[in-house]
């Protein structure tokens, strides 16, 4: 492994890191937010989002990464569209023939992550003008962060909006007997942007440096 | 005509594309800072939805749906070119972009210099492309009602930035605890109309 060493340099490292905390793909970066917000109401379908987006982003990073000589400038964001549709395009394919019950419940919205900003983000920061295996850890560290999100806010808004998770019911009948009932407005697509408000706080409270001053 | 009017009404309100789907969001957060640029913003997103969505419905109807090129041959009934929607609406949308900075350019420089820098954003906000998925999902009869849609969810978009940039002017004088400053008190107060918008989904059109 030794002579492999320099691929998880510190630095690289730090690429994967870095998204997961201080530099949040969704909190700090605000990209992405919109698939974010609309697939979260159960814990099944983010998961599934996050591994789409993870597929499409690191392949489209290392594919543009690899193309950053070639591409003129002026036609750079075209380009970028193409790779990124055709990859959707497989993504969208493979959901339909192995899960179709998720690929229907994200509807329409395994088509938008075209324009997931995240992607297009990312690919203009750092995979144009970086070598593609940093291009690849800054993908799969930023498809991280985006999943971190997704996956905490689906897990509260499933937990408090219909007592299961991933499906199974896991607030014990018991609890519905004492008059224990479900938050239905958690359900609802509003809830989503206050639990993101709610962990931004969060986050921002640990952090001081994040804070903005007006 | 009353049908046109009802998904007009139906796209503005209660299928509204921020608070119902979040579609578009990333702009819609990043330029409601004044309520100035958040206009020109929001007409851009109108005019570009308002063009972009009838000809994509043509070219779902004429080209990419199942047995739809029989108008060329009728041996073309099987063809099923549905898996290229995704790219040839995001094509159609950005060279559509480009095209109407263009002529915008050509025949009124005034709206041209305060729609300028935003209409390039367009091409990659969601919600324009959301709008041709969805008229795909929802499969309207005619062009006339994906039109309705179309302007209709445009002014909804419209609505919803002029109004969280009003409020994002006023908060800036109000006391917001130091970590919910900037993105965290805009992300509730989005949920907080979102909520006030839902109100509307109890009424049958």
């Amino acid at each position: 492994m030794s002579e492999r060493e320099p691929l998880f340099s510190a630095k690289n490292l730090k690429l994967i890191r870095e998204p997961l905390g201080p530099s949040n793909p969704i909190t700090v970066q605000v990209l992405g937010i919109c698939s974010a917000l609309a697939i979260t109401v159960q814990l099944k379908p983010a998961i599934v989002m996050t591994l789409s987006v993870m597929a499409v982003m690191t392949v489209s990073s290392v594919v543009i990464s690899l193309l950053r000589k070639m591409i003129p400038p002026r036609i750079r964001i075209i380009v970028q569209l193409v790779v990124i549709a055709s990859m959707v395009i497989l993504v969208d394919e493979v959901l339909q023939a192995f899960a179709y019950e998720v690929s229907k419940q994200l509807s329409v919205f395994v088509g938008l992550i075209i324009t997931n900003c995240i992607i297009m983000g990312r690919l203009e920061a750092f995979a144009l003008a970086n070598k593609p295996w940093p291009s690849f850890m800054d993908a799969l560290g930023n498809a991280f962060g985006y999943g971190l999100i997704l996956i905490i806010v689906s897990f509260f808004r499933e937990l408090l909006g219909s007592g299961t998770l991933m499906g199974y019911q896991v607030v014990p009948n018991s609890f519905y007997e004492f008059g224990y009932a479900n938050n239905g407005l958690m359900v609802l697509p509003p809830m989503a942007l206050i639990v993101v408000g709610v962990i931004i706080w969060v986050q921002r409270s640990k952090n001081k440096d994040l804070v903005e001053q007006n | 005509m009353e049908n046109l009017v009802n998904i007009f009404v139906k796209s503005i309100f209660i299928d509204n594309m921020i608070f119902a789907y979040f579609l578009g969001m990333c702009s819609y957060l990043a330029v409601s800072k004044t309520v100035k640029t958040s206009t020109g913003l929001g007409i851009a997103v109108i005019f570009v939805l308002g063009f972009t969505v009838p000809i994509n419905f043509l070219i779902e109807n004429y080209i990419l749906q199942e047995g739809a090129l029989t108008w060329l041959s009728p041996q073309l009934a099987d063809v099923d070119l549905s898996f290229l929607s995704f790219i040839m609406f995001i094509a159609v949308i950005a060279s559509m972009v480009q095209l109407v900075e263009m002529v915008i350019e050509k025949f009124s420089p005034t709206l041209y210099s305060s729609l300028g820098i935003f209409l390039p954003l367009i091409a990659v906000n969601c919600a324009i492309l959301g709008g041709a998925l969805f008229m795909q999902e929802r499969e309207y009869a005619n062009i006339a009602e994906a039109t309705s849609f179309a302007l209709g969810s445009g002014v909804g978009w419209f609505l919803a930035i002029v109004g969280i940039a009003a409020i994002r002017e006023k908060i800036r004088y109000s006391n917001v605890p130091a970590p919910l400053r900037g993105l965290g008190i805009t992300f509730i107060i989005t949920g907080l109309m979102g909520i006030a918008f839902m109100s509307f989904m109890g009424i049958k059109l």
